[in-house]
């Protein structure tokens, strides 16, 4: 049994490791108030970015430099949304638009219109002693590549920067009650600026962690959806560091469901696989229905602060 | 250029503009309501998948009449596909951004299995349906080009849709739940579940018909990468022109020859097609830097701070 469930979760924490940045990134957004339906940009541009960077740098300077591509696109999001106050949905829509017709232009005239190729080194798997060795879930957590190892800092990190810190109450106020926010001297837009630069990194790095921990290389519009998957995480979460995290996992798993049903040799079309996370996005988004409550003011303009 | 050749990128624009000016219009039409639906893609491709099963089957024994039938049964197929996330919004409160997305994918990979299953061409070496017979193509316009007669239908549909929203009391209701949906519901007794229905399910057919349309008059078969996202570019369309059917018709023109020159660049100066989706982005980027349609949701919350803010002053 043990060789059919670990190779099950280990797939489960990889394909869930790209969409837990982006929706840690997003939760951090969404918390201020702002919806970035642009982070499917921010995941492209990430993408990108860490495949350019990989050709000349070692995999975490390529990493690094993914989450900064994501973070740059994001700014021009955050430019549009708490400056210009745009539509936050019509505005996350034209990023997402611009960045996959932008890399997927710079890819065809950097690297040739076919440029399939082109592969770079990707990070290697680092088991950790002992904790690997566990049986059944050590190897799925704890023999992949360091970046994943990262999350796990990361989510009790941010769990403790939102609910106690005077910055992460502050940034929560602002999604709850803005007017309150501003009346106690929180500058709203500032705050909102700054949590979509960090969701544009943490995009971006979810982009770099397909490029460089796992494709090894880049293909146009291989964010498929990851960017609007990671936001139905977010609400499956409830907008919680560790709720998102276990959604993350869910869809993770749902998606490894593949090399399960191959293992065990059941048939069915790939298809079907392929368009499973998305079905159970609608019926998770569904299934939650009434029992979350969202930010009081996300997606909605705010006075600036 | 010579004339013919001319002639011919003209026609190719306008070709490309028919799929655009539908879905345009799907978008403007969710839009004006408030809705935001981008799941125009996902509703073309599953009418054009709808149609082309539709003409298989039964042209053999409809001949041409099937290319109205066939037309029928692909916005049908659009609505039903739309009428999911109409149901979620309604139902469930699922923000239809992410639900018309998810189905968008969802839409390709059925489009997927049925070119590699059920619908494969009989020999079961590509990826596609068999190719329609010549009495189920839409006749062509203009000689010499590829421009069918699917363009009229698309211009028709702009001019019925202008005329909806701007006179009749559906498209009044329609507007009314997009600008302020309690003040619709209180003061105009609109009912907002059923116009989101009915909006969906109109939205849904557009883009449904344009993926009918497509097949019938342009690839007469269905193979996977049949849109080249032409519901994605209609949300630019359907922006640049005010949201207005009538606009929507000049704007779908627009996009259509900016498509068509990217092709022609990409053929002659190998500048890569993407450059249009890049182009498109900024167009929207631009629009709403401009303000014309700025905040589709929070205007009203935007009047009130103002409001206050000029009492505090």
């Amino acid at each position: 049994m043990t060789d059919v469930i670990s190779p099950f979760l280990e797939g489960a924490v990889r394909t869930a490791t790209p969409l837990a940045f982006a929706a840690l990134g997003e939760t951090v957004v969404e918390r201020s108030g702002i919806i970035n339906i642009g982070l499917e940009g921010a995941i492209i541009c990430g993408a990108f970015g860490g495949l350019v960077a990989s050709t000349h740098q070692g995999t975490w300077l390529a990493i690094v430099a993914a989450g900064i591509s994501g973070m740059m696109v994001s700014m021009l999001f955050a430019f549009f949304v708490t400056r210009l106050r745009s539509d936050q949905i019509i505005t996350g829509t034209a990023i997402s638009l611009l960045s996959l017709g932008l890399t997927g232009t710079l890819y065809r005239q950097l690297y040739g219109p076919a440029g399939s190729a082109l592969t770079t080194a990707t990070m290697p798997v680092l088991p950790v002693p002992f904790l690997s060795s566990l049986p059944l879930i050590g190897s799925a957590l704890f023999s992949q590549p360091p970046i994943t190892y990262v999350l796990y800092v990361l989510v009790p990190a941010l769990w403790w920067w939102l609910y106690r810190t005077h910055a992460g109450l502050g940034l929560r106020a602002i999604g709850e009650n803005p007017e309150a926010a501003i009346a106690a001297g929180i500058r709203a837009s500032s705050t909102q600026f700054a949590a979509i630069l960090f969701g544009g990194f943490m995009g971006g790095v979810a982009g770099g962690v397909l490029v460089i921990a796992q494709a090894g290389t880049f293909a146009e519009g291989m964010s498929a959806g990851r960017g609007f998957i990671a936001i139905a995480i977010v609400v499956l979460g409830r907008w919680h560091p560790v709720g998102v995290a276990a959604a993350a996992f869910v869809f993770g798993a749902t998606s490894a469901l593949q090399y399960l049903f191959q293992t065990m040799g059941w048939d069915l079309p790939y298809q079907v696989f392929l368009a499973l996370p998305y079905v159970l996005t609608l019926l998770a988004l569904a299934g939650i229905a009434g029992r979350v409550r969202a930010p009081v003011s996300l997606g909605m303009w705010i006075q600036r602060g | 250029m010579s004339e013919l050749a001319a002639l011919a990128l003209i026609g190719d624009m306008l070709v490309r503009a028919t799929p655009l000016i539908l879905t345009g219009l799907a978008v403007a039409f969710a839009f004006q309501a408030g809705i935001l639906n981008i799941g125009a893609e996902g509703q073309l491709l599953i009418g054009a998948a709808c149609s082309t099963a539709i003409t298989l089957k039964f042209g053999h024994t409809l001949g041409a009449g099937i290319i109205i039938v066939s037309l029928i049964g692909g916005s049908f197929a659009g609505a039903a596909w739309a009428a999911i996330a109409a149901e979620l919004r309604t139902r469930f409160h699922v923000l239809e951004v992410i639900s018309t997305i998810m189905l968008n994918f969802i839409a390709l990979y059925l489009v997927s299995f049925l070119v590699r299953g059920p619908l494969q061409e009989p020999t079961h070496i590509y990826p596609q349906t068999e190719t329609m017979p010549l009495y189920a193509r839409l006749p062509t316009l203009l000689s010499g080009t590829r421009l069918h007669a699917g363009f009229i239908i698309a211009v028709l549909a702009g001019v019925a849709g202008w005329w909806i929203l701007q006179h009749t009391a559906a498209g009044f209701r329609l507007r009314a739940a997009g600008k302020n949906p309690s003040a619709a519901k209180i003061a105009g007794k609109i009912n907002i579940g059923r116009t989101t229905r009915n909006v969906f399910l109109i939205s849904g057919a557009l883009a449904g018909l344009a993926g009918a349309i497509e097949v019938h008059g342009v690839t007469f078969a269905l193979y996977e990468n049949l849109s080249p996202g032409y519901g994605y570019t209609a949300i630019a369309v359907a922006l640049l022109a005010g949201l207005n059917p009538l606009w929507v018709i000049a704007t779908g023109i627009f996009f259509g020859a900016l498509e068509a020159g990217a092709s022609a660049l990409q053929r002659d100066a190998g500048i890569p097609v993407t450059i249009a989706s890049v182009i498109e982005a900024l167009i929207i980027l631009i629009v709403l830097a401009a303000g014309s349609i700025r905040s589709l949701r929070s205007l009203q919350s935007s009047i009130v701070s103002n409001e206050s803010t000029a009492e505090i002053a």
